[in-house]
């Protein structure tokens, strides 16, 4: 069984739990600076947004730009196959707000920036409504954003812009938020499931943390199971726990398994026996050259087709690209339609061998990671479905398509 | 390779003019929209000169020669 640290207490069905029910579960939040970050230090906290970032250095590059910092709350959650933010921000708002009160005072920020996707409204509400409980002077001066409903609004530089001035786009680095992010104060993007790992971390250290985690791995994980599983959803898993377990949790596969999508659409699609073994842990899944991006544990079914459902991925993509920079717009609807012509029409040689070539080429130019985690994803399809590529018949929208079809 | 300027380019300024690719073919091509695409690590010494003036010659200013930092 594993260990709940995030979602344990009160049943999620029951919604937000209050400010007075998580600090008698919990105690109030811990507040002694020089231990906070030792402690987070040692916990080997990564972030939980996709990139996986090491928090502690995060933390102290943010402190070593001099100045009050702005803190960013980071709940966009634009990532169409993840809920797991959703869930936490609906469920355990305190739980956020402590991590973001613990960053607010170990950096001594000037400033908190809760930004939550407008789209998400039952988390916005619960966000609002724990705010407004809050007494702590950094939490009472803290503001409310509603991110875009776009897959970058989450990326960190345009998270800052959106605040710095409503354009929630991605800017050029450098400056890098950290140097120089809203109105030009350093500035800390910290996703929701973070912060809440750091509310925990606070109140009983790193050795804590690291005693849940297996094979190697420390501590928990929120996933978002998708797909062709019995009961899609939000779990907590310890890090290190296999697809295999986690697929099993979430109710077990919905008929035989063909593939994997492993962490959402700046993830990785990976062939369903060789993905069933893997550790859902950051560093055992870069090693394994894989991510654990955002938690997204996507499972397609034997009769689903993994072309049409790049196809649509992919489609979804290249419209999500903020436009600003060529090789993404042009490059991304390319490859997009290139995609959609194997899929409608069946497999030509000509589109395989402009994938090949544009995705090598398109990787890597843009101001943000939006096209790089494209490519990957898409690179990950050919790899995994090459031979469906490469014999494909026309036949898209006869196939059922569980993954792609929830971003409706 | 006696220095560590590379070329990098501002990809939210950058139009597609393709100016850069017309003065420094040695260094820099177009993908198939008209964006540079831009050989990768150090400029070598003899191709400075070439790289400087196309530098200042990108019309929105989105080329630039910049030190390359080692740890990104």
């Amino acid at each position: 069984m594993t260990r709940l640290r995030l979602l344990s207490g009160p049943d999620l069905s029951l919604g937000a739990e209050s400010m007075r029910a998580h600090v008698q579960r919990l105690g109030p939040p811990p507040m002694a600076r020089a231990v906070l970050l030792g402690a987070i230090e040692r916990s080997g906290l990564t972030g939980r947004g996709g990139a996986g970032f090491p928090v502690a250095r995060k933390w102290h590059s943010v402190s070593a730009a001099g100045s009050a910092p702005v803190i960013i709350v980071n709940g966009a959650e634009g990532e169409p196959q993840s809920l797991k933010d959703r869930v936490l921000m609906t469920t355990r708002p305190h739980l956020i707000l402590d991590g973001a009160l613990i960053a607010a005072r170990v950096l001594r920020a000037a400033e908190i920036a809760i930004y939550v996707g407008e789209h998400h409204h039952a988390a916005w509400t619960a966000m609002a409504a724990a705010l407004a409980e809050r007494p702590e002077p950094e939490l009472r001066r803290a503001r409310m954003a509603a991110a875009p409903a776009r897959y970058v609004a989450g990326e960190s530089s345009a998270a800052v812009n959106f605040l710095s001035s409503s354009i929630g786009t991605p800017t050029s680095k450098p400056p890098e938020p950290h140097t120089a992010g809203v109105g030009g104060a350093p500035t800390l993007v910290q996703n929701v499931e973070t912060l809440a790992h750091v509310a925990l971390i606070g109140r009983y250290g790193a050795e804590w943390y690291r005693s849940a985690g297996r094979r190697g791995a420390a501590g928990t994980v929120l996933l978002t199971a998708a797909g062709a599983v019995r009961s899609p959803g939000v779990l907590e898993v310890e890090a290190g726990t296999t697809v295999a377990e986690a697929v099993e949790m979430a109710g077990g596969a919905a008929g035989s398994p063909r593939a994997v999508l492993l962490g959402g659409y700046f993830g990785s699609w990976v062939d369903a026996r060789q993905a069933m073994e893997l550790p859902l842990d950051q560093a055992a899944l870069r090693q394994a050259g894989y991510g654990l991006g955002c938690g997204v544990v996507g499972v397609i079914s034997e009769h689903a087709c993994g072309v049409c459902e790049t196809a649509r991925i992919m489609a979804y993509l290249a419209g999500e690209s903020s436009a600003q920079c060529g090789p993404c717009f042009f490059g991304l609807r390319a490859l997009s339609e290139a995609c959609s012509r194997i899929a409608a029409r069946g497999t030509n040689r000509d589109d395989l061998a402009r994938l090949a070539r544009w995705s090598s080429e398109v990787r890597g130019r843009g101001a943000c990671k939006h096209p790089d985690g494209a490519i990957i994803f898409l690179q990950s399809a050919l790899r995994t479905f090459g031979d469906e590529f490469a014999t494909h018949p026309a036949h898209w929208r006869n196939h059922p398509s569980p993954v792609a079809m929830q971003t409706a | 390779m006696s220095n560590d300027l590379s070329l990098t380019v501002d990809r939210i300024r950058c139009d597609g003019r393709g100016l850069c690719a017309e003065l420094l073919p040695e260094m820099i091509r177009l993908d198939d929209w008209g964006y540079p695409i831009v050989a990768a690590g150090p400029v070598p010494d003899h191709l400075l000169p070439l790289a400087q003036r196309a530098v200042s010659r990108c019309p929105v200013l989105a080329l630039a020669l910049r030190r390359v930092d080692r740890d990104q």
